[in-house]
């Protein structure tokens, strides 16, 4: 399966490690990591709930789409669920192609749509002990899927 | 007639609800019916507008029939990545 959701720490050097292809001149990797600010606020850890069995076939759609769009030979992605501090991975992507356009066009295409259509949602905790659902505040914003 | 459904919930809505999940008696004939008695009986904050709704583990739009033995689940603004 090339999407998976996983509770364990992703380790991106074994899922690379997994994309060699004497064929491939291209490796892009995207590491999307927990970071210590988001819109102003201190955040300390985050918890990413997921609705599993969807974001997975949700998921693999994604990588279905980006190989009819771009011409590339490997694809993975994983993505975390749980308890996640500063620096951690929450979400890799890999692509192996001939050449680093379809790459880099690919692992762009795959992490925007993981973005923006899977079934998984972030809590941020706050510096102090507050917390919040991000985008799930009752006083803003369109439909899931129409931002990005 | 009423029918059983089996109702997940993520995130907000599962904090609000106060569980993950919980078999629903309900004369709902879609999705959209089913959300709007559950937001009245629980005061979820989120209008259906704001969410998405899978039957089965596949996104359906609002309309869908749900059936004796479904499976929903009512899909909150998503943050992944």
């Amino acid at each position: 399966m090339a999407f998976r959701m996983t509770g364990a720490p992703i380790a991106p050097a074994a899922l690379t490690e997994g994309l060699a292809d004497p064929r491939s001149g291209a490796l892009a990797v995207f590491e999307g990591r927990v970071r210590e600010l988001n819109e102003g606020r201190a955040v300390q850890a985050l918890e990413y709930e997921a609705y599993v069995p969807l974001a997975e076939k949700e998921g693999e759609r994604i990588i279905a789409e980006a190989r009819a769009r771009f011409e590339i030979l490997r694809a993975e992605c994983v993505h975390r669920t749980g308890r996640l501090g500063l620096g951690d991975v929450a979400v890799v992507v890999a692509v192996a192609a001939v050449h680093r356009g379809d790459a880099f066009g690919a692992c762009r295409y795959i992490i925007d749509e993981t973005k923006a259509r899977l079934p998984i949602w972030k809590k941020e905790h706050y510096a102090g002990g507050a917390s919040e659902w991000i985008r799930c505040a009752t006083r803003e914003g369109p439909a899931p899927g129409t931002l990005k | 007639m009423k029918k059983s459904v089996q109702v997940r919930y993520f995130a907000v809505l599962r904090e609000q609800r106060g569980l993950g999940q919980e078999s629903v008696s309900t004369g709902a004939s879609t999705a959209a019916e089913l959300y709007e008695e559950l937001r009245a009986r629980h005061g979820f904050t989120l209008p259906a507008d704001r969410l998405r709704v899978a039957i089965n583990d596949e996104f359906e739009p609002w309309g869908a029939a749900v059936g004796d033995g479904d499976s929903v689940v009512f899909i909150p603004p998503v943050s992944g990545g």
